[in-house]
C-alpha cells in the first residue's frame, strides 16, 4: 500500500473527525451512559493500536503471530511494576522503561521465532505467549493470578509543572486518541521508508527478497520489535486506563482477538485492522445489549463477514474507488 | 520416586497422550490435506463430550452414548465442511482461521443454550468402576486403562486405513500434493468431506470416552485445541506418525510436569514445544 485512494481517505478522515468530536456530542446523544461510553471508546482505540501493530507483522511482513498479547500484557505489567504503591509513577521514567523492556524481550522472542515459518511461526509465538502468561500467572512479581492494581495514574510533568492530568477521563481520551493517530502515522512512515519497502516485499515473496541480496531475517526481526513495542504502548495505556493488570492480558484469547480484528478489518492495510477493532467491539456491544447469548450472533456475524467480504472491512472502502479492475487489485 | 508411583504417572501420561492423539490426528490431516487451520476442531471434542453426557443421562448406558456421539460429530463435521469450509478453500489461510473462530463462538454459545454453563460429571459404568490394586495404597482405575486401549485400537485402525486401503492412499497422496491428487481424477470434494467428517468423529470420540474422567464443562474444547496444535506442530504438520509421537510426548510432559514441577506444569508443555521447534523448525516428521 503506497497511497490511500482518495474516497477511502475521505471516509477515514470523516470517521476520525467523528472520533475526535465524540466527547462533545456523546453527552448529548447518550446523556445517561456518557461516562461509560467515553471509557469504552478509549478502550477500543487502545485495542485498535494493538491491532495495527499486529498488522505490521501479519498483513505486511507475513508473520502470523498468535502471541502478540504477550507484549501488550508486558507493557501493562511494566506500568504496574514501576508504579510505587498508592503513588503515581513518573511517565517520563515509566513509559520509556516499559517500552525498552518490551523491545528487549521481543528482540529475544523474535530472534528465536523467525527461524520458523508459516503455521510453525503461529505456534511458536503461541508458545512464547503462553509462557509469558504463565510467567505472570505463577510468579509473585505482580500479584500472580490475581493481578495487580495501579492506584494512581502516572504524572505528566516538566520541572514540577503538571502538563496533563491523566486522572481526567476526557484528557485521557485525547491522549489515547493522540497515541492512536500517532501509531498509525508512525507505521505509515515506517512502511514508506526504504526499510518498510523491504519488509513489504518480504510479505509478498521472501525468497525473491533474499535473491535480491537482502537478509530477510534482519528486516523481519526489526519489524517484529517495532510491532511488539507499539503493542506494549497499547498495553501500557490499557493498564493505565483500567488501573489493573492481570495475566489474561497476555493470554492467547487476547492475541486471538487482535488477530480477528486484523483479519476482519482487512490485512495489510493498517487502517483496516483499526476499523476491525471498532466493528468487532461495537458489534459486541450491540449484541450484548440485546441478548445475554451475544456470542451466538457474534459468531454468525464473523462468519458472515468472512464469507461476504473477502478483503475485510477495508476492502469495502477500497472498492469505493471504482476504476478499471487491474487498478482495484492494488490492495496489497 | 518409587516404581509403582512412576508407573502410574507413565500410564496417565500415555493415556492423556493417546487421547490427544485422537483429536490431533484429525487436525493434522485436515491441515495437511485441505490446508485448513481448523480452530473449531476442539468444538467437536466438546460436542462429543456433551452428546455423550446427555445420551448417558437419557439412555443410562455410557456405551450407547459414546457409540451414538460418534455419528453425531461426524455428521456435524460433514455438514460444516459442505456448507461453510468448502466455500473458502481458494481463500487465504487467515480467512479460514477467522471462519473457524466464528464457529467456535457459535458452538460455545450453542452449548450454553442447550446444556447450560454448569460442570457436569459423567458416571463410569458399573462394570468398569473398579481399580487395579498395585500396592497397599496405590490403585489404578480400570476405566483409564480402557480409554488407553480404545485409543490404541483406533490408532491402529487409522494406521491400517492410511497404510493399507485405497482411501488411505488418497489421503497420503492428498497430504503430499493436493493439486496432483485433483489432477489424477480423484473425487477431491468427497475426499475432503470424508476427512473432515472422520476428523470430527475422532475428536468427538475422544471427548465422549474421556467424559467420565475429565467431566464436561464450557470451554473444554479450547484447552484441548491449544494442546493439539502444540502436538501437531511438534510432530510436523500433516504427519499422523508425528502427531502420535508428539501426543505421547506432550501427554508425558504434562503429566510429569504436574508431578515434578507443580508450579510450572503448564509451562513445561510450551517449553518442550519451543525446544523442538528451535531444534527442528518444521517439526519432527515434516
Amino acid at each position: 500500500m503506497t497511497r490511500l485512494p482518495r474516497p477511502a481517505a475521505i471516509v477515514l478522515l470523516a470517521l476520525l473527525a467523528l472520533l475526535a468530536a465524540y466527547p462533545l456530542y456523546g453527552s448529548l446523544l447518550f446523556p445517561e451512559k456518557h461516562a461509560f461510553l467515553l471509557q469504552k471508546v478509549t478502550g477500543i482505540m487502545i485495542l485498535a493500536i494493538m491491532a495495527m501493530s499486529l498488522d505490521l507483522l501479519v498483513g505486511i511482513a507475513g508473520m502470523v503471530s498468535l502471541g502478540h498479547a504477550a507484549f501488550f500484557g508486558l507493557g501493562g505489567y511494566m506500568l504496574a511494576i514501576l508504579s510505587p504503591q498508592y503513588e503515581a509513577a513518573d511517565i517520563w521514567v515509566a513509559l520509556p522503561l516499559a517500552l525498552a523492556t518490551v523491545a528487549a524481550v521481543s528482540a529475544v522472542i523474535g530472534a528465536l521465532s523467525i527461524r520458523t515459518n508459516g503455521i510453525s511461526f503461529i505456534m511458536i509465538t503461541l508458545a512464547f505467549g503462553q509462557m509469558g502468561y504463565f510467567f505472570f500467572n505463577d510468579s509473585r512479581l505482580a500479584g500472580g493470578s490475581d493481578g495487580a492494581f495501579i492506584y494512581v495514574m502516572p504524572t505528566v510533568e516538566i520541572a514540577g509543572v503538571s502538563l496533563l492530568n491523566l486522572e481526567s477521563k476526557l484528557t485521557f481520551y485525547y491522549v489515547v486518541l493522540g497515541a492512536f493517530v500517532g501509531a498509525y502515522l508512525l507505521l505509515r512512515m515506517v512502511l514508506a521508508s526504504p526499510f518498510g519497502r523491504v519488509v513489504q516485499a518480504i510479505g509478498v515473496n521472501e525468497n525473491r527478497v533474499r535473491g535480491l541480496g537482502f537478509d530477510p531475517d534482519r528486516y523481519k526481526l526489526v519489524a517484529f520489535v517495532i510491532g511488539a513495542t507499539i503493542a506494549g504502548l497499547a498495553g501500557f495505556l490499557g493498564a493505565a486506563q483500567y488501573g489493573f493488570v492481570n495475566p489474561a492480558m497476555l493470554s492467547w484469547h487476547q492475541s486471538g482477538q487482535a488477530l480477528v480484528m486484523v483479519i476482519l478489518g482487512g490485512t495489510g492495510t493498517l487502517f483496516g485492522p483499526a476499523l476491525g477493532a471498532f466493528v468487532l467491539e461495537l458489534a459486541r456491544m450491540g449484541f450484548e445489549s440485546v441478548t445475554e447469548h451475544w456470542l451466538l450472533p457474534m459468531g454468525l456475524f464473523v462468519i458472515a463477514v468472512v464469507v461476504l467480504l473477502p478483503k475485510g472491512v477495508a476492502g469495502l472502502l477500497l472498492q469505493l474507488e471504482r476504476k478499471p479492475p487491474p487498478e482495484a487489485e492494488d490492495g496489497a | 520416586m518409587d516404581f509403582w508411583f512412576f508407573l502410574i504417572q507413565v500410564l496417565n501420561g500415555v493415556q492423556y497422550g493417546l487421547l490427544l492423539f485422537l483429536v490431533a490426528s484429525g487436525l493434522t490431516l485436515i491441515f495437511g490435506i485441505m490446508g485448513i487451520i481448523n480452530l473449531a476442531h476442539g468444538s467437536f471434542y466438546m460436542l462429543g463430550a456433551y452428546v455423550a453426557y446427555w445420551l448417558a443421562l437419557k439412555t443410562g448406558s455410557l456405551v450407547a452414548a459414546v457409540a451414538l456421539s460418534l455419528p453425531v460429530s461426524a455428521l456435524v463435521g460433514y455438514a460444516i465442511e459442505a456448507v461453510l469450509v468448502r466455500a473458502l478453500y481458494k481463500r487465504d489461510h487467515l480467512d479460514q482461521v477467522l471462519l473457524t473462530y466464528g464457529l467456535i463462538l457459535v458452538f460455545n454459545e450453542g452449548q450454553k443454550l442447550i446444556w447450560g454453563s454448569d460442570v457436569h460429571g459423567v458416571a463410569v459404568p458399573e462394570l468398569l468402576n473398579w481399580s487395579f490394586r498395585l500396592t497397599d495404597n496405590l490403585n489404578y482405575p480400570a476405566y483409564r486403562l480402557l480409554i488407553s486401549a480404545v485409543c490404541a485400537v483406533v490408532a491402529l485402525g487409522m494406521w491400517w486405513m492410511i497404510a493399507k486401503t485405497r482411501f488411505g492412499m488418497w489421503v497420503r497422496a492428498g497430504a503430499a500434493n493436493r493439486e496432483m491428487v485433483a489432477a489424477l481424477g480423484i473425487d477431491v470434494k468427497l475426499l475432503f468431506g470424508l476427512v473432515f467428517a472422520i476428523g470430527a468423529a475422532l475428536a468427538g470420540l475422544a471427548g465422549a470416552i474421556a467424559a467420565p474422567v475429565n467431566s464436561v464443562y464450557p470451554g473444554m474444547g479450547e484447552s484441548v485445541l491449544i494442546l493439539c496444535f502444540v502436538v501437531v506442530v511438534i510432530g510436523g504438520v500433516g504427519s499422523v506418525k508425528g502427531a502420535f509421537l508428539g501426543a505421547i510426548l506432550i501427554g508425558l510432559a504434562d503429566t510429569f510436569g504436574k508431578v515434578l514441577l507443580p508450579d510450572f506444569a503448564s509451562f513445561s508443555v510450551y517449553a518442550v514445544m519451543a525446544a523442538v521447534l528451535l531444534w527442528k523448525p518444521r517439526g519432527l516428521f515434516a
